[in-house]
């Protein structure tokens, strides 16, 4: 994987300036704010060692809240979907996902939009509860995973065609 | 022993994931109770950078609107500069209250329920800790962070937000807070139910306030109802400033600041 490591500290750095320079300010209806720094879990290779990429899940989401004055709550949301990445994989390719073989870009098109779909369901349910930190606020919270999830999810999944690896 | 170093290695990314999540809940904790930790705020070197280049290129695009607002601005100041009849004696006033220093936001956000501006003012150009930042059309926020070259300010769109208003005209006081709804109003409370009001009433800044000068205008009153106490009404204010449009601001820096503080301290700790 020596092709991998400037490759994810590339895509690391491009995304968190593309997600404070960009989508951070596109305040959409007054308050859709899509995240599209999450395609990062989303294409960082599955065989590299789990301790390592939930680090670096914490040093992105790090790196996005000191740009955008949010305390530490993206890093907590990154670091949550970054340990729970493997139960999602698991639950959506099946067990074969821990073959050799095994490649995003060979697993079907509505496998890969599950997986992104549960990827960035978790993340904003637990940066928006963090974020209004009350339980008192339930429905404001539902709206705003919906809302902003949507958004999100209809970028990266842009995002994921766009810069899709090379079909082999 | 070797159990505990079985469990730890068996364990270490549930351990690692756990040990993470702590750290950023006492980031996020601490600050929701305090002012901003001093690590994790745009006012930073690296992150003014990334905004005051960003800025660099942004600022182009709207020249035009910007001279136009500045002449604006100009425009009204002259006609009140013409219309006051002023004796040459107070122009060398050596009473000075107040200094502002302009500066430029290099950095706005207004969708959180806690939103921070950044601006290309810092230490440098001695700004500090709770100055009173506005823009020529009302009051804009505090500052909360510096750095050398740049300073974060606390929106009045933010939760932590707390400011001394009034009715103009009137010596009425409450405090202006914000609920998160909607971006162009906010909320004043603690106005006693036997205050005549009417909508489109104009908000200033009040006079308690060691941060902003008396008189300041904030907004226009868009509805009120009273609360549940029943005896203090709850007012929402439409404010004068386009929160999602701001360029020019002015920080302003009380110079009799530190002497009200001192003052306050002393009397209380008797």
């Amino acid at each position: 994987m020596n092709r991998g490591i400037p490759i994810n500290i590339i895509r690391f750095i491009l995304l968190v300036l593309v997600q404070v320079l960009v989508f951070n300010r596109l305040n959409f209806f007054g308050f859709i704010n899509p995240m599209v720094y999450i395609m990062f879990l989303y294409w960082y290779p599955i065989k590299e060692k789990r301790a390592v990429f939930i680090g670096l899940s914490f040093l992105l989401g790090l790196s996005v809240d000191f740009l955008s004055d949010t305390m530490a709550i993206h890093a907590a949301a990154t670091t949550t979907i970054a340990y729970l990445r493997p139960a999602i994989m698991r639950f959506v390719f099946g067990i074969n996902y821990e073959f050799q073989s095994f490649k995003l870009s060979n697993t079907t098109k509505a496998q890969q939009f599950t997986f992104l779909a549960l990827l960035i369901l978790v993340h904003h349910s637990v940066y928006f509860s963090m974020e209004i930190f009350s339980i008192a606020n339930l429905l404001l919270i539902v709206k705003k995973v919906l809302s902003n999830g949507l958004a999100s999810l209809i970028l990266c999944l842009l995002f994921s065609t766009l810069f899709s690896v090379k079909k082999e | 022993m070797q159990q505990i170093i079985n469990f730890i290695i068996r364990y270490k990314n549930l351990l690692l994931y756990i040990l993470l999540m702590i750290i950023s809940l006492a980031f996020t904790i601490q600050s929701h109770s305090y002012h901003q930790s001093r690590f994790f705020n745009s006012s930073s070197w690296v992150a003014g950078n990334i905004y005051g280049f960003s800025h660099s290129f942004n600022t182009y695009f709207d020249l035009d609107d910007e001279n136009e607002r500045l002449l604006k601005e100009n425009e009204r100041l002259r006609n009140k500069l013409f219309n006051t009849t002023t004796s040459p004696s107070v122009e060398v006033d050596s009473s000075l209250r107040y200094t502002v220093i302009s500066g430029q936001v290099i950095k706005n956000s207004y969708a959180d329920p806690r939103n921070y501006i950044t601006i290309n003012r810092g230490e440098n150009d001695s700004i500090s800790q709770d100055m009173g930042v506005i823009t020529d059309l009302g009051i804009l926020g505090i500052v909360e962070n510096t750095s050398n070259k740049f300073a974060t300010v606390q929106s009045i769109l933010n939760t932590k937000s707390n400011i001394n208003a009034k009715i103009k005209n009137t010596n009425h006081f409450g405090s202006l807070i914000w609920d998160t709804k909607t971006y162009n109003t906010v909320q004043l409370i603690d106005i006693p139910r036997l205050v005549p009001l009417n909508i489109g009433d104009t908000i200033v800044t009040g006079a308690m306030s060691s941060i902003f000068p008396e008189n300041i205008p904030i907004g226009t009153i868009k509805k009120f109802d009273l609360d549940i106490s029943k005896s203090f009404y709850k007012i929402d204010v439409n404010l004068f400033n386009d929160m999602t449009n701001i360029k020019n601001v002015y920080i302003i820096k009380n110079l009799d600041r530190k002497e009200i503080l001192d003052l306050e301290e002393a009397t209380s700790n008797e």
